[in-house]
């Protein structure tokens, strides 16, 4: 705890012994950790393992039961307004209006913010300038994302929530969507992500969580955890992130 | 990373949320469609189905077959008449559907079969009766000099088309507010907006101004239709009627705002809109007059707000009523406008 005190200054998000049920489910089991700027940080863990409800709390969506949260050193309870310019947000599954352009929609978004990017701007970082007069509901899965990535920056936040950005999009999709992640790094961002691809953690991720049963069970660089772990010894192929997961959480597939 | 001054290039989040509304509601042709010709196709249809009661024939069934033709004969020459071929095991159930209203037997004298409850067989029992008696020699003492006058504003048509107006207000406001903020939850959307600094107080606002936007030609294309195919009367000022429809627009949209406030699944919204809806297309005197009804339920029917918007718009179009004249339908209008909308508010659920 004194470490963290120290580095304080310098953290995007922490978050201290987040503890959050829903029922008799318990999603966030006392959880804590800390972004810090610049980096790009993600979480992993199987389905149910308390990821989303965890980014939620940081995203103020949600309030957890207990626990202490500060995101760009402001607090939901009192800065909300001040936090949410500053956030960009992409939430799992949400759908924007079927029938608006992709201009439109980047507009709408705009319209919200005090500060940001043009319109423009926008559609060259995501390469959807060919799509500007589309309707939403014309386009592809990975320009969706996109889409939404772009909704997400429009007003140039200092921190990035991203969750699953690349869940159920074809590789050439992952690989474009990654490129403008790693252009927004690039610019000075932060982003904090969640993912079960471990190949999206390994590219994208300075640091590496592992979540289970609402906890963080392992944390470090992606490569030092791979090493660290010795999964090269346990395979024949180079060790891989996946290895690491596997050994951790012990279970191939999950329902939701 | 480049900044560009506030909204960059986008108007005011209210214009835009707004504009959105709009953009997707007349990209949707079925959604206009409802809105507008909807309307008009009914006050057409209801117009067909429910000429003025004078003009409307009587239609007197008589038994097939020679015995029955100096009958047949003498009535079809009496006017308003329509004499129909009725055998005897079909007579109650001609009777009972409305397709014949008066049976009657030869004989002398002959026999009238009818219904006394219905006013259409008690009228066609009055007019058979006379043709048949003046036929038969009857002498009268005197015949009246009639004045018959057609007076637009008092036919079934002029009542029925500020119903069917406030019955537009209504679907249109409570469909389009509470349907839609379900479907945005679903899709996630309402969720993904509340995560922006967009102030949300600005989003329902902006529903509610999308609405109003719809709300001139939604009241004009029906009320200019009546005018100009049946001659319909507007005798109040335009500014009454405008702020009538104002006040039951929002009225319904906070009715469908509290409605559909915590409702996450479509079926469910239905089942709610159907269940606050239906009730008020009988009771609130849209296709015939609530007078109907027994006398413990008119306060409760008079409070309803399709009630008061039906009986507020045939005021200021059909008498030519001043807001003072239908206060009390403008204060439970604005009743309605209020109190849905507070608790609409607290309870919203974003997620």
């Amino acid at each position: 705890m004194t470490e963290n005190r120290e580095v304080s200054t310098t953290a995007a998000v922490r978050c201290v012994d987040l503890r959050k049920r829903y029922g008799e489910v318990i999603a966030v089991d006392g959880l804590s950790l800390e972004v810090r700027r610049g980096e790009c940080f993600g979480l992993l863990g199987p389905n149910g393992a308390g990821k989303t409800t965890t980014i939620e709390i940081l995203e103020g969506l949600l309030a957890p039961d207990s626990g202490d949260v500060e995101v760009l050193e402001l607090r939901w309870q009192r800065d909300e307004r001040q936090l949410r310019q500053r956030l960009g947000i992409q939430l799992q599954e949400s759908q924007f209006i079927d029938k608006l352009t992709v201009e439109e929609t980047l507009r709408l978004f705009r319209s919200f913010y005090d500060r940001g990017k043009t319109i423009d701007e926008l559609l060259a970082l995501v390469e959807l300038e060919s799509k500007r007069s589309s309707w939403v509901v014309k386009l592809s899965g990975g320009q969706k994302q996109r889409l939404s990535i772009a909704c997400a920056l429009v007003g140039d936040p200092d921190l990035l929530f991203l969750d699953e950005p690349s869940t159920g999009l074809d590789p050439q999709s992952r690989r474009q969507l990654w490129g403008v992640l790693q252009r927004y790094r690039a610019a000075g961002g932060t982003i904090l992500l969640t993912t079960h691809y471990m190949d999206e953690a390994e590219v994208l991720c300075d640091r590496v969580a592992i979540v289970d049963h609402g906890k963080i069970i392992a944390l470090d660089a992606p490569k030092a955890m791979v090493t660290a772990l010795g999964a090269p010894k346990v395979v024949v192929h180079e060790g891989t992130l996946e290895d690491v997961f596997m050994s951790l959480t012990g279970r191939h597939l999950r329902d939701e | 990373m480049t900044s560009n001054g506030a909204r960059g290039g986008a108007h005011h989040p209210l214009i835009e949320l707004t504009l959105a509304r709009l953009r997707e509601f007349v990209r949707e042709p079925e959604a206009l469609f409802w809105s507008f010709f909807f309307p008009i196709v009914m006050s057409v249809a209801m117009a067909i189905a429910f000429p003025s009661q004078g003009s409307r024939p009587a239609r007197v069934g008589v038994p097939p077959g020679a015995a029955s033709d100096m009958l047949r004969k003498t009535l079809s020459s009496g006017p308003g008449l329509i004499v129909h071929d009725v055998p005897a095991e079909e007579e109650l159930r001609r009777l009972r559907e409305g397709d014949v209203h008066v049976i009657v037997r030869p004989g002398d004298p002959p026999t009238y079969r009818f219904d006394p409850d219905r006013e259409e067989s008690r009228i066609a029992r009055l007019v058979v009766d006379d043709v048949l008696k003046r036929a038969a020699g009857r002498s009268d003492p005197w015949r009246a000099r009639e004045d018959a006058v057609a007076i637009p504003g008092s036919r079934y048509v002029d009542w029925l088309i500020p119903g069917i107006v406030a019955l537009g207000i209504m679907n249109n406001s409570m469909w389009s507010i509470g349907f839609m903020t379900v479907q945005m939850r679903l899709r996630k959307l309402l969720k993904r907006l509340a995560a922006s600094p967009m102030q949300k107080w600005e989003f329902l606002l902006a529903q509610v101004l999308a609405r109003l936007l719809f709300l001139g030609p939604e009241v004009a294309v029906p009320l200019v239709f009546g005018v100009f195919a049946f001659g319909m009367p507007v005798r109040g000022s335009i500014l009454a009627l405008a702020l009538v429809a104002l006040l039951g627009a929002l009225a319904f949209g906070s009715i469908g705002l509290l409605v559909g406030s915590r409702v996450r699944t479509l079926e469910a919204i239905s089942g709610l809109m159907n269940l606050m809806m239906v009730p008020m297309w009988v009771l609130s005197g849209v296709f015939f007059s609530s007078s109907n009804f027994p006398e413990v339920v008119q306060p409760f029917i008079r409070v309803l707000p399709l009630t008061a918007l039906v009986d507020a718009l045939r005021g200021v179009v059909l008498e030519g009523a001043s807001l003072g004249g239908i206060r009390f339908e403008m204060a439970t209008l604005a009743a309605w406008a209020i109190v849905p909308f507070s608790i609409g508010l607290r309870i919203f659920k974003w997620r």
